[in-house]
């Protein structure tokens, strides 16, 4: 009997064929409630950290060099108070086999679908994970599909995506590439169902485990090089992997009193699913676009429990502009000589800002850098965003407005880091969860779990649920 | 130009939803247009114009259907034209950067 490809009767049958595709049975972990047992998930399904390390050390991944931004952190001191100013390092990410630390999440992911016996792997990823899987399937030998939302309705590609796409070709992938739309994910499950391949999603347990080594050696590399703990470290953060896994992994190396700050460029304004929005942004990841939606409800995946929980994890959350970005990329390049970038140098951004409001002893970590190239370059993204009608010029940032002008700032002090109310984050989380499932008098387990889930403790949790639950009556 | 044998590496298009058939709460401008599909592979049949309707053999060996879009796919993408905008900053900052740090400066002052 041939299976009904329609879309209806597709995502009807999604999580039959992400069953299949991921080979992990999350019911096991559900309470059947709000609450899932996320500890035993990570253990149970995923790997230790030493065994990661060594997967990683096997495929050429991790042991990436922290760099001191000796430049950049004496310009940050030009604006702050006598005394200020945190030495700034960088976690040379872009040293990884594909160009990025997504290599670390690839690397796992190839790993288990091979040893699972799958013949292949699938990603849907328009970001730097798609040349990630596709260079671990190469290493690995495993067939790689990677399905990339690239195009609006007139057929104009984004130029970093084009270009992850003839990184990924370059690997030996196979790229199926779709206009703007949700629906590639019903792409994505006709894929795994033709194919039988792995669904090397980002947020299986082993792609976030993959995450904790990087986590894990910075904090080990800053010891070694400071004889301390990082005082903050700065995640880029987009579906929220990236910053659970670092903080897991700094968890693990016993960095307790690290503060671990999201950064996001701001596209506040433009519609993630919007054909007429999609060429009107330069960044395609580590955006708010994504990071609010992922923080606030991080079950939205394409698994059906997320491993990626970034409010677990994160001590403070921060955006920074397009044009602020764009010119930190230019101040790596001019003055520490990286060609780094740009979408991967937000976190750096941002910390130029948190640095000058940081005693001088103290040490800020970027975790991570990303190659660049053709498409996938400052010159590259402004150029097209101008020939989309966007207006690109120097001024002060806060005129930026997503998807009519990008700033760059007249003067590096301008650019300022502004923080996203992390109340409201976690009360919006809360009121998803109930939302979802439809309950208002949850149990003694889903308000820990909401606790834990959101960094907060059972009494703010039963606050915010007394107060949904009123709103709700009236 | 314009004609490709079998075995040509191709690019063809399809249209996997009519904007009728596309999912609920997109946004409008979405909504009226079609989830169009490209994707790259060998060509099956003896030849081809561009336009025919034809089958391609992936990389992963997947045969997949759809229109004729490109023959010998180039990548074309590029570091873009050159932005006045991006001119000045590593001059500034070079300048910026001789003056020392702000208390040091204030020190001497």
């Amino acid at each position: 009997m041939t299976l009904n490809k329609s879309y209806e009767a597709v995502m009807a049958r999604r999580s039959d064929v992400m069953r299949k595709a991921v080979g992990i049975d999350y019911d096991r972990f559900e309470s059947g409630s709000i609450a899932f047992d996320y500890d035993r998930m990570m253990q149970e399904t995923g790997y230790t950290l030493d065994e990661m390390r060594s997967i990683q050390l096997s495929c050429g991944v991790g042991r990436t060099p922290l760099l001191e931004l000796k430049n950049l952190t004496r310009l940050a001191r030009h604006f702050s108070d006598n005394g200020m100013g945190a030495r700034i390092l960088v976690k040379d990410e872009a040293a990884n086999p594909s160009g990025s630390f997504k290599a670390r999440r690839a690397a796992n992911a190839v790993f288990h679908a091979r040893k699972l016996g799958f013949k292949g792997v699938i990603a849907a990823t328009s970001g730097n994970y798609g040349a990630a899987v596709a260079s671990q399937a190469a290493m690995q030998g495993l067939n790689c599909i990677i399905v990339q939302e690239c195009y609006d309705s007139r057929g104009i590609g984004q130029p970093e995506i084009i270009e992850k796409a003839r990184k990924c070709e370059a690997f030996g992938a196979e790229v199926v590439q779709l206009t703007v739309g949700p629906e590639l994910f019903y792409i994505f499950l006709l894929l795994l169902e033709e194919t039988g391949y792995f669904n090397a999603s980002l947020y299986t347990p082993f792609g976030i485990g993959g995450v904790e080594t990087l986590g894990f050696e910075l904090v080990e590399q800053v010891r070694e090089k400071f004889g301390q703990d990082p005082n903050v470290v700065v995640c880029t953060h987009a579906g929220g992997g990236n910053l659970t896994g670092t903080a897991r992994g700094m968890l693990k190396a016993a960095c307790n009193n690290t503060q671990v700050v999201g950064a996001s460029v701001n596209l506040q304004g433009l519609h993630m699913a919007s054909d007429q929005h999609f060429n009107r942004k330069s960044f395609t990841t580590g955006h708010t676009g994504f990071g609010i939606p992922f923080a606030v409800w991080p079950d939205r995946s394409d698994v059906p429990r997320s491993a990626a929980r970034p409010l677990r994890y994160m001590d403070r959350y921060v955006t920074i502009r397009q044009g602020e970005v764009f010119y930190m990329t230019e101040a790596l390049a001019r003055l520490e000589g990286m060609e780094r970038g740009p979408a991967g140098n937000t976190s750096l951004a941002a910390a130029f800002s948190l640095a000058q409001a940081m005693p001088k002893d103290q040490i800020i970590v970027v975790q991570e850098t990303e190659y660049t190239g053709a498409g996938k370059h400052v010159q590259a993204q402004l150029s097209f965003a101008q020939d989309n009608g966007i207006e690109i010029l120097r001024g002060d940032p806060v005129m930026e407005i997503p998807g009519t002008n990008i700033v760059l700032p007249e003067h590096p002090s301008q650019i300022k880091a502004c923080d996203v109310d992390m109340d409201r984050l976690r009360r919006s989380y809360i009121r998803n969860a109930f939302e979802a499932n439809d309950l208002f008098h949850p149990i003694e387990s889903d308000v820990r779990f909401l606790a834990d889930d959101t960094k907060t403790d059972v009494s703010y949790v039963n606050k915010i649920i007394t107060e949904l639950a009123s709103a709700s009556v009236s | 130009m314009g004609k490709a044998k079998k075995g040509d590496w191709v690019k063809i298009h399809t249209v996997i939803l009519k904007p009728g058939q596309r999912a609920p709460k997109l946004p409008e401008e979405t909504l009226h247009v079609p989830l169009e599909m490209w994707v790259k592979g060998a060509l099956v049949e003896e030849k081809a114009s561009l336009g025919d309707d034809v089958t391609v053999r992936t990389i992963t060996g997947r045969l997949v259907e759809g229109r004729l879009d490109d023959i010998l796919p180039a990548y074309r993408h590029s570091f873009g034209s050159f932005m006045p905008v991006l001119q000045d900053i590593g001059i500034e900052l070079r300048a910026l950067m001789e003056k020392g740090e702000r208390h040091d400066v204030e020190q001497k002052l």
